[in-house]
């Protein structure tokens, strides 16, 4: 009786998936592996070999890579700072962090590409103070920043949330057995954080591989990603079999990279750093 | 056993305008068992975290050794804690667990090795070495925690509640495996307990604590026959606490009986509290006894039966061998030795000695 109604509950989510993750995806395979007579075909998927096609894949490797890791390097120490206020204004300092996340993500990108804009309001109070101007928009550095601005709060909190969980009492019997604070760090804290850090790494490095409307905005359509590839072979040139054979590679490419992440967690439990 | 290893001069401390410990003096010897009794809340992993290093005084001077390290931070410290939850590093083997200590100090590799084998001999865990943490037992965590303090070969041991999470076989098996430890290692121990079994089992020392108070410190033989006052009483062990008069020397009224008892020098027709351990009392006829009532309750506990009895308006809790059924007219009789009189507390402390139940 309780498990029909279980059941029951659950179908919603069935048809859900059904819908809208397995039937895209089985449609994705379908265009990828034939062309436009229907024949099974690999031609699709090879055309990543293509230098165009390849070389807009190595740049958002490249891309995400760096952005990723900035994001780490800026998360870690704020996610720190964060999971150690103690006063009553943590949950608003939590608050400010997550707030831009509930705007809209085209509205936030479309925002900076007016500001760092060559004739934008960046450039334009720099002007004004007689300051050298940015000249950065439709460079990779304008993907990375908007990529580091739109996925920061996707690493700060899974650290954060780890950083929280660590009982005081292990530092406490770290620096009892005459560890001082670094030690205690990269000891005891670093590695007990490290499930937050995968996961951060994660939800920070896939979007970012798969992006083409930040690349789009701030790389002014002159710096193409695999992302903004694909795009293009779906909307421009109406070639859904070439658009979902490369994201057929993609989606390859992210396995790799959670698989290998995986596997780092995984060694990072048995030994300390 | 006669060096002060450890001396708390005027130790305060408060946390958020809550007074938690009120000027508390207490010294340590070399070698000493020492146990911080008290129930839950009177400040006892407080005053363990002022001397472990995790907290600092408000006012007053933590003396190791001779030398004053009240600043000093606590991975410089020589000594160890058990920590209360074990806080073993779960993302290390109990080899590495052990191997902390030793590995920030630089020792050698064999040494390392060495020490965790001799470690892991010691707390009967040898073959333990590669296995983790969360695949222990409670009790197995327990002594993995005190192995991974003890290889620092640390002066003192703090334990805070080491065997609080453990069934009771168990805490009964670890009390002996500690105080095996300590004889072994010759080193001192310096134990928290809210079980008054526990301390009186394994202690040189108690001191027993109240509301950031020390209420007595003794022998456990001490603290369990010659309370202070009716805290201690109180706490240690079940006891039948009477408001009384002293009448003079050697005689007290009890619920308007009189007692022959053998204290001096509390004056005449003083109130004071008088204390009688319910295993003191016998049982007689009722002409017998100094004063008589009627049995109202009785339990079998094992080694004896714990009975009830009322007689002039008190409920007498009374330990013994045999038995009387409910109903039954008894007569109370105490040798005098056996009657402890307690002068009511002072007024500085009144508060801290309020009896719980
Ligand atoms: N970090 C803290 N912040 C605020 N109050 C605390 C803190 N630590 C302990 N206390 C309070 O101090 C009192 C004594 O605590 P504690 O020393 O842990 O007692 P015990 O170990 O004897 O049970 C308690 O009332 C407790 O609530
Ligand atoms: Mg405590």
């Amino acid at each position: 009786m309780k498990n029909k109604f279980v059941k029951l509950l659950s179908l919603p989510y069935v048809f859900w998936s059904i819908g809208f993750i397995i039937i895209p995806l089985l449609m994705v395979f379908y265009y990828g592996l034939t062309d436009k007579s229907g024949r099974l075909t690999l031609s699709n998927v090879l055309n990543i070999a293509l230098p165009v096609h390849f070389k807009s894949l190595i740049i958002a490797l490249l891309l995400s890579f760096v952005s990723t890791v900035i994001c780490l390097l800026l998360s870690y120490p704020l996610a720190m700072i964060l999971a150690n206020v103690k006063s009553k204004s943590k949950g608003l300092m939590i608050l400010i962090f997550v707030l831009p996340m509930w705007m809209n993500f085209l509205l936030r990108t479309l925002a900076w590409q007016t500001l760092l804009e060559n004739e934008g309001v960046i450039n334009t109070v720099l002007q004004f103070l007689h300051l050298p101007v940015l000249k950065i928009i439709n460079t990779p550095y304008a993907i990375i920043f908007g990529m580091i601005y739109n996925f920061l709060p996707f690493m700060v909190l899974p650290i954060y949330n780890v950083l929280c969980k660590i009982d005081n009492n292990l530092l406490n019997a770290a620096r009892d057995l005459g560890a001082n604070e670094i030690q205690t760090f990269f000891k005891v804290t670093l590695p007990l954080s490290v499930p937050g850090i995968i996961s951060g790494i994660t939800m920070v490095f896939v979007p970012a591989l798969t992006t083409f409307v930040i690349s789009d905005l701030l790389g002014g359509s002159k710096i193409l990603l695999i992302g903004n590839v694909i795009e293009q072979e779906f909307t421009l040139n109406s070639n859904w079999h070439l658009g979902s054979g490369l994201s057929i590679v993609l989606m390859i490419f992210i396995i790799i990279s959670m698989i290998t992440t995986a596997i780092f967690d995984k060694d990072g439990e048995g030994s300390a750093l | 056993m006669s060096n002060k290893l450890i001396n708390l001069e005027n130790i305060s401390k408060s946390y958020d305008n809550h007074l938690v410990l009120d000027e508390m003096n207490l010294y340590i010897r070399e070698n000493e068992f020492v146990t911080l009794l008290g129930p839950s809340g009177c400040g006892k992993t407080t005053t363990l975290r002022i001397i472990g290093g995790f907290e600092t005084p408000d006012t007053g001077k933590v003396i190791f050794d001779g030398k004053d390290i009240t600043k000093l931070p606590a991975y410089k410290r020589q000594l160890n804690t058990v920590f209360q939850k074990y806080a073993l590093f779960t993302h290390m083997n109990i080899a590495e667990n052990i191997a902390f200590g030793l590995k920030i100090k630089n020792k050698s590799k064999s040494y390392i090795d060495d020490k965790i084998k001799y470690a892991l001999k010691l707390v009967n865990l040898e073959g333990y070495e590669n296995r983790m943490p969360d695949s222990l037992s409670g009790g197995q965590q327990q002594r993995i925690a005190i192995a991974r303090a003890i290889v620092n070969e640390p002066k003192v041991l703090l334990l805070d509640e080491p065997l609080g999470a453990l069934d009771l076989k168990l805490r009964q098996d670890m009390q002996y495996e500690l105080i095996r430890l300590k004889n072994e290692l010759g080193i001192t121990f310096i134990y928290v307990t809210h079980d008054q079994e526990e301390a009186l089992t394994m202690s040189d020392t108690i001191v027993v604590m109240n509301q950031g108070y020390i209420q007595q410190i003794g022998t456990p033989e001490m603290i369990y026959n010659e309370p202070e006052n009716a805290f201690v009483a109180d706490f240690i062990g079940d006891s039948n606490i009477i408001d009384s008069i002293m009448v003079r020397d050697e005689l007290v009224e009890i619920l308007g009986a009189k007692f022959a008892c053998v204290d001096k020098g509390f004056g005449e027709n003083v109130h004071v509290d008088v204390v009688i351990r319910p295993e003191d009392i016998e049982l007689v006829k009722p002409e017998e006894g100094t004063i008589h009532g009627e049995v109202t309750h009785i339990i079998f506990k094992g080694v004896h039966y714990e009975m009830e009895v009322m007689a002039n308006g008190f409920e007498w809790l009374v330990h013994s061998t045999k038995m009387y059924p409910v109903g039954e007219k008894v007569g109370i009789k105490v040798d005098p030795f056996n009657i402890q009189i307690m002068n009511k507390p002072a007024s500085e402390d009144e508060e801290a000695v309020q009896v719980e139940e």
